[in-house]
């Protein structure tokens, strides 16, 4: 049996405003406050391009190795329901502002790249709340705070074939919508979504009956609805029984689909090009620029790390889930050069506690200086690695530098030769008998006499320099 | 007082800056006008006259419209005024906000005296689509005013306003301006903005002035003709100063008669005011020119399958759910259905089946797709034939106005927009200005179209005709 996959993903793009007006994109809100006459399409209101929108459309686009068209087009689809107050959606169709383009992936099977077919732009419906979701006596209400979100709908060839695949072409692509700053990527807040289509066969030269499925909320959602479908379809083959070209429900709660209508019943969307829009015209040296400022992209990032800095693929991959851990890391090492020391101290210690605060590294007030600084004082021994770990949270929690904290702690190692030399002569004078030993050429009782002079200091002195300091009094 | 009373803009706010006249006082007069003649006329869908005086008593004389009084078609919105469409689907519905036009003519110191009847949502040539009653037409109350702005035209014609602003998609401001004896003046599409205009054919629609002389359209342009940031399709242009811009003669002006146009079955009366306008812009300075436009005859078919293409998206959000008529059903899809056919007439209702159907899948290429292409064609054709040309003379209707009731057959009555909607097609201005009377003593109107963006020279030109014609400068 061959399965066959394909992705629909709406993203929302990370704008202040709405696709067509001044609304704002804040989540959450008291339901219908971030609404205007152009958003409830009002008769008589007009849209007007979010330029903003565009140009995170266009990064997204380049960064996915999209032809992205200088000349794209609105349209008008058309159906209707009580989320769409303009009975149309304002989307592309015929010209949709890319084309092509792909995204890598790594599974079981290797790395391979993901085509894509195209990306367009498009604003969002409302959100209708039935029945089931609020205790209305079986009414529908409709928030329109979402109607106008600006999104970009990124369509995949049908190129996955498991649900490993397709949740992991969902995790790079949030990964870089993120990187890139085009979208929060978050699919609890519908900032992405996704469509799959699934179609098995066996016979693998040839295509199987596409099935659809929506109501996927959440990455690990797209996995097991593959995964069941995979098997659904499968047992129809087995059985005989015809698999129908339909759209399918995800139930969450018992892992399985169900069917929703079938395509023949679909609607016909009448599109026709939006006449309150003139074409999108992108500047070509704009383009350009997109082109020539897009950062090195994280996957990239990543194979560079395990590459050139020898950071194994988990520590590459931690690194670079997020652009501002990739670049702390970065700085870090250019301040202290030991990739794999900083790689693995950032994924063990400064991991650790940015989770028992619930916070991203750019939330907290460790800085790569601050970091660079720690783990330098650890090498030269200023510092034990186990003080390190008690001088970490108020890095992070205050922002302090790693000298200025080890020192309101008091925890810095005692190098300073005359406070050693006081401490080694009072460990000479009470212990004549080891000092005898070791004058008469027993060198392991020197062991003894740092011991003491260890004790002493409270464990502060550097232990090196205590036992140069008692060898060079005892001679 | 009332014989001296201003017949035009330029008269009425010459009369205000020289103190010899109030704008409250003009209001009052204009008041008593309405009074009498309204209920005969019915130009209005709603009077908000006691405002309309507090409006008058705060204008500023040396504002550019200084307290007039402008009347607004009923599909433009005006704040806080209930805004219909003449539609039953709209009836209660109030303007939540002002239509950009409307906000810079109220900047400009114009009174809103009401809201003009119209067709159902501006469609139709005889304001009788209107769901609430027909407008008659002022010059003879048995015949129609012409459409859609027909509510506007008799206003203006009517005394009951010194200007008005309407809609124009196919003709809806040139056509009624010719059947009442005014002036109607289609812009160059973008020159005006559409926020707030309610969209029937959103590539098409213009809001245009309609006034008493050319004059008069050009004070209003020079208050409405600004880019707006709110309409996508407005377009960036410098500052014209379209009254400062009106010339005395057309000298050096290439004046072009369509040679396609010529064959068409036009009342005897309007070939002869055609005749006479060449002979008059002969003497003026101009000279005539015979220029094609081959598929000119094919615009009044394209044009009814993209505006009712149009239509059908636009007029899709009038379905109960948010505002409006609202009829309830045993699910959604009957309250659809329930609200939208108690809320529309037949003749919205044609057209929005036309549209669904002309776009749906199977037959897209062969309706909406075949009329763009004749479109862009058209317009081609245009565009090179006002490249030998400075200005397009053709006669803005075959018919002076027809009685109520006259014309029942939907496609006689869209033959009645056949000079008219190449300029919408095109987008390049259009103006009807009134030539004289027919043997009944109805008004004839003739239309000059200009390149796109010479708004202010085909308003000049307008101008010398109009005047030469009897029409005050």
């Amino acid at each position: 049996m061959t399965t066959t996959i394909g992705l629909e993903i709406h993203v929302q793009l990370a704008t202040q405003t709405k696709m067509f007006c001044g609304c704002s994109t804040a989540f959450g809100d008291e339901p219908n406050t971030h609404v205007c006459p152009v958003c409830l399409g009002l008769p008589g209101a007009l849209p007007t391009l979010n330029a903003q929108a565009v140009r995170l459309a266009t990064r997204i686009a380049t960064a996915l190795g999209c032809t992205v068209h200088e000349v794209s087009e609105f349209s008008r689809k058309n159906y209707f329901y009580p989320d769409l107050p303009k009975s149309y959606q304002i989307t592309q169709f015929d010209r949709p502002i890319a084309t092509g383009g792909s995204l890598p992936i790594v599974t079981e099977r290797g790395a391979r790249s993901v085509r894509l077919t195209r990306a367009h732009i498009e604003e969002d419906a409302g959100k209708s709340m039935h029945a089931a979701d609020i205790t209305l006596g079986g009414e529908t209400l409709v928030d329109f705070n979402r109607c106008g979100m600006p999104l970009i709908e990124i369509v995949t060839e049908p190129d996955m074939q498991s649900g490993d695949e397709a949740y992991e072409f969902l995790r790079n692509l949030r990964r870089l919508v993120r990187w890139l700053g085009v979208s929060s990527g978050d699919m609890e807040k519908g900032a992405m979504r996704c469509d799959v289509n699934v179609s098995v066969s066996p016979d693998p030269a040839k295509r199987g009956t596409k099935v659809e499925i929506k109501n996927l909320n959440s990455f690990r959602s797209v996995k097991r609805a593959i995964d069941y479908e995979e098997q659904r379809q499968a047992q129809c083959l087995t059985d005989c029984t015809p698999i129908m070209t339909e759209t399918r429900h995800f139930d969450e709660v018992q892992g399985t689909t169900t069917s929703m209508r079938s395509k023949e019943a679909s609607n016909d969307y009448r599109y026709f090009p939006e006449p309150d829009l003139p074409l999108l015209q992108l500047d070509p040296t704009e383009l350009e620029s997109v082109r020539t400022q897009m950062p090195e992209l994280p996957w990239e990032v990543q194979s560079r790390f395990e590459r050139d800095l020898g950071l194994s693929p988990y520590d590459a991959a931690l690194l670079t889930e997020e652009r501002s851990t990739a670049e702390f890391f970065q700085q870090t090492i250019a301040l202290y050069d030991n990739p794999k020391k900083v790689a693995s101290y950032m994924g063990t210690e400064v991991a650790r506690l940015l989770n028992e605060r619930g916070k991203t590294l750019t939330e907290t007030q460790l800085t790569p200086v601050a970091l660079a600084g720690l783990l330098t004082m650890v090498e030269d021994n200023a510092i034990s690695n186990t003080a390190s770990k008690d001088v970490l949270p108020l890095l992070v929690d205050t922002g302090t530098t790693p000298m200025e904290a080890v020192r309101s702690l008091g925890l810095e190692q005692v190098s300073d030769t005359s406070a050693l030399e006081g401490f080694a002569r009072e460990v000479i004078a009470e212990n004549t008998t080891q000092v005898d030993q070791f004058r008469n050429g027993k060198e392991a009782v020197l062991a003894f006499l740092v011991g003491q002079l260890m004790k002493k200091s409270k464990g502060k002195a550097n232990p090196k320099l205590a036992g140069d300091t008692l060898r060079r009094l005892l001679k | 007082m009332s014989s001296e009373l201003p017949r035009t803009l330029k008269q009425y706010r010459h009369a205000v800056r020289a103190h010899e006249l109030s704008a409250e006082e003009y209001l009052d007069e204009t008041r008593q006008l309405i009074e009498r003649g309204d209920p005969q006329v019915k130009a209005f869908l709603h009077l908000r006259l006691d405002a309309a005086r507090s409006d008058a008593q705060a204008a500023d004389p040396s504002s550019p419209l200084a307290g007039a009084p402008i009347a607004v078609k009923d599909n433009i919105m005006m704040a806080g005024e209930r805004c219909t469409c003449g539609s039953r689907i709209l009836e209660h519905y109030v303007a939540p906000y002002s239509a950009t036009a409307v906000r810079s003519l109220l900047a400009a110191g114009a009174v809103v005296p009401g809201k003009t009847n119209l067709d159902e949502f501006a469609m139709g040539s005889s304001t009788e689509n209107s769901a609430f009653f027909p407008t008659h037409n002022p010059t003879d109350l048995t015949r129609v005013p012409g459409g859609s702005s027909g509510g506007s035209t008799a206003a203006v014609a009517a005394g009951f306003a010194l200007g008005a602003i309407g809609s124009d998609t196919g003709g809806s401001v040139r056509q009624p301006a010719a059947f009442c004896g005014v002036v109607g003046f289609k812009p160059t599409y973008g020159l005006v903005s559409r926020y707030g205009l309610v969209a029937f054919g959103s590539s098409l629609d213009c809001i245009g002035p309609i006034a008493r002389s050319v004059r008069d359209a050009a004070i209003m342009m020079n208050v409405m003709a600004a880019h707006d940031p709110k309409d996508a399709t407005s377009v960036k242009r410098p500052h014209v100063d379209f009254e400062a811009a009106l010339q005395p003669t057309l000298a050096g002006k290439r004046v072009g008669i369509i040679r396609e146009l010529q064959g068409l079955d036009v009342q005897p009366e309007i070939a002869a005011a055609m005749e006479t306008a060449r002979k008059a812009a002969v003497k003026s300075g101009a000279s005539i020119v015979d220029v094609r436009v081959p598929h000119i005859l094919s615009a009044l078919p394209a044009y009814y399958i993209i505006a009712p293409a149009e239509c059908s998206a636009n007029l899709g959000r009038f379905d109960g759910v948010r505002y409006g008529l609202h009829v309830d059903g045993r699910d959604m899809t009957e309250t659809y259905s329930r609200t939208r056919n108690a809320g529309f007439g037949t003749e919205v209702k044609r057209r929005i089946l036309i549209g669904a159907f002309v776009l749906s899948a199977g037959y897209y290429d062969a309706y909406y797709k075949k009329a763009s292409s004749v479109r862009q064609l058209i317009t081609d054709e245009l565009d090179a034939a006002l490249q030998s040309a400075d200005v397009l003379l053709t006669p803005t209707t075959p018919t002076t106005a027809f009685r109520l009731g006259a014309v029942t057959d939907a496609l006689e009555m869209y033959k009645a927009d056949v000079f008219t909607i190449p300029a919408n097609l095109a987008g390049v201005p259009a103006i009807s200005f009134p030539a004289g009377k027919d043997a009944a003593g109805l008004p004839i109107g003739l239309q000059l179209m200009g390149p796109r963006w010479s708004d202010a020279e085909l308003l000049s030109s307008a101008n010398v005709f109009f005047t030469a014609l009897g029409g005050e400068s």
